[in-house]
């Protein structure tokens, strides 16, 4: 194939890509009559209501702040747990480790369908139900196993030599792992915290299934835009648009490890 | 590097042992329970042994699912695999182009899936959807609400278009690693793009195209969001794949002991193929420290 073609074919790839995005933005700026009524590929009257009604209504705007808090405290909960355990898979062997680490990795692979009902009633039961720390543990099912695998590729990057070094020169073992090691790995507890955060952002199964009103995510706010005079096009695709942005934003530093993190991320 | 055999290192694991274990196991084992009992509510159980496992067995509601789930991760599987090595050996390789094109990739990456869901839903629609409307104009009749070949053609295209870009990105990580040398040893010997594609890029991305392709499996395997948002399983039961008809089971119709020996089954074959994963991963780990 000669190299004009092929650019040809992936501009058209790109392309492929960018106008389903671009269509929903430009809904967003419309108002209802002009979508419904209208066909025009660019907005004729261009309009920020629909993002004024998510910005001023709490139902709405409420549901972006339910899904960064439990994005948020699910993100910390598992780098937290996972640095330790990491840490133990990438220096040591103990009794049981490959097991172990093969239990992790089929929390990551296992259908949320099968835990939705199970996870309902147990949250139910210990009354977590709708709150945002319910989502946060239900989502270190899958998130947890994740941040492991890629903060132990990471940790075996580091020389043991370092530990060993650290160790003559008198530093108890959190002091080093503090002072010392997270430094040296800082860049891999930005990527795992960064798909920690994207994989709970785009859940929605389970955190809809575990909340109501009071931890109701953004993504299942979206599934009622249906209202007695219709549905609103509008608003929905401007609520669509505001869950893309934060993804956007921060693509673009972590854009060198992306296809790493997605190698083990989606496992 | 060689590890230290240090048993002490369970308790660095402990934390992690606990929350998972409260996460999966509990979850798991309640499932288990309904698997095998019947119950009428008020936590009143009776046993019924493998009658779930039987009646799933030989339900035909269940078998539809399932076909259905083989056939649309077959051609998945079938379209985004070329079509993702294709793009990998196109992306521009260094420069301001490479990052952009990288970014642009992700994108679909990074949308929650029931907005992927709902992007599509808006776009395919004939009245306000520029793909519904482009196929009217050219004299298409296409509907994916009441057709089940157009719900399939969107819901699959609506895949293609959220996920090729990870076949892509992990075949484009492959090819980073192979080094000049081999490029210019081919230019020496003139060998066609076809050789050197058959002979130097295709092996140096078998790896990363393995885990490509059961990522896709399984993710393919378990689709729900997507297209419960856009067809909501529908028109009749064409696009209802497994895990939708699962949760329709368990929390639509609140039959919980089907629900949960369906649970266990499908449960069962990711197992499995995790399994093979793993094994795969662990081989090549071991293949690479060889080297």
């Amino acid at each position: 194939m000669t190299p004009r073609s092929a650019k040809i074919v992936m501009t058209l790839y790109l392309l492929f890509l960018m106008i389903p995005i671009y269509w929903l933005v430009n809904m967003s700026l419309k108002t209802n009559a002009e979508i419904t009524g209208t066909f025009s590929l660019f907005p004729q009257n261009l309009t920020f209501r629909n993002y004024q009604v998510i910005l001023t209504d709490p139902s709405w705007y409420m549901g972006y702040v339910n899904s960064i808090i439990f994005v948020v405290m699910n993100t910390v909960i598992s780098i937290a747990v996972a640095l330790p355990a990491a840490y133990a898979f990438s220096r040591y062997n103990f009794i049981g480790d490959k097991h172990l680490f093969f239990w992790l990795l089929t929390n990551r692979m296992s259908p949320p369908a099968v835990f939705a009902l199970p996870f309902f009633q147990l949250y139910s039961s210990i009354g977590l139900f709708d709150t945002h720390i319910a989502v946060a543990l239900a989502h270190c099912l899958f998130n947890v196993p994740l941040a492991v695998w890629i903060l132990e590729g990471f940790m075996r990057g580091v020389p043991k030599e370092i530990d060993e070094t650290a160790y003559i020169d008198g530093y108890s073992f959190p002091r080093f792992f503090v002072k010392i090691f997270m430094p040296l790995i800082a860049s891999g507890i930005g990527v795992a915290a960064f798909f920690c955060f994207m994989f709970s952002w785009v859940e929605l199964l389970l955190s809809r299934t575990l909340t109501s009103v009071n931890a109701k995510p953004i993504a299942a706010t979206m599934t009622r835009t249906v209202s007695a005079s219709g549905m609103d096009w509008g608003v929905l695709a401007a609520a669509g648009v505001l869950t893309i942005v934060p993804g956007a934003l921060v693509i673009w530093f972590v854009r060198n490890y992306i296809a790493k993190g997605f190698a083990l991320g989606r496992v | 590097m060689q590890k230290i055999q240090n048993n002490k290192a369970w308790f660095l694991v402990l934390p992690v042992l606990a929350l998972v274990a409260f996460s999966a196991v509990i979850p798991l084992m309640t499932v288990v329970n309904y698997a095998f009992n019947d119950t009428f509510g008020n936590n009143e159980f009776f046993w019924a042994g493998l009658e779930w496992f039987d009646e799933m067995i030989h339900s035909s509601r269940l078998h539809g699912a399932l076909g259905r789930q083989i056939l649309f991760s077959a051609i998945v599987l079938a379209i985004e695999v070329p079509l993702g090595i294709f793009v990998a050996l196109n992306m521009p390789k260094k420069g301001f182009w490479s990052s952009l094109v990288l970014v642009v990739m992700a994108l679909p990456l990074l949308i929650p899936f029931n907005v992927v869901g709902t992007i599509w839903q808006i776009f395919g629609r004939v009245d306000i959807g520029l793909l519904g409307h482009t196929l009217e104009a050219l004299g298409l009749d296409y509907n994916y609400v009441n057709d089940p070949i157009d719900a399939w053609a969107t819901v699959i295209v609506m895949d293609v278009w959220h996920w090729t870009s990870l076949v892509a990105l992990l075949c484009y990580a492959g090819l980073q690693s192979i080094p000049q040398a081999y490029y210019q040893a081919a230019r020496i010997d003139q060998a066609s793009r076809w050789a050197v594609f058959r002979y130097i890029e295709l092996p140096k991305m078998k790896g990363v195209l393995l885990i490509a392709v059961l990522l896709r499996f399984m993710d393919s395997f378990m689709i729900y969001t997507e297209p419960f948002v856009l067809t909501g399983g529908g028109p009749g039961n064409a696009t209802t794949f497994l895990s939708i008809d699962l949760v329709k089971m368990a929390v639509g119709q609140f039959d919980l002991g089907p629900a949960a020996a369906f649970s266990l089954m499908y449960f069962l074959v990711i197992l499995l193929v995790s399994w093979v994963f793993y094994t795969v991963m662990t081989s090549m780990d071991k293949a690479e420290a060889a080297q």
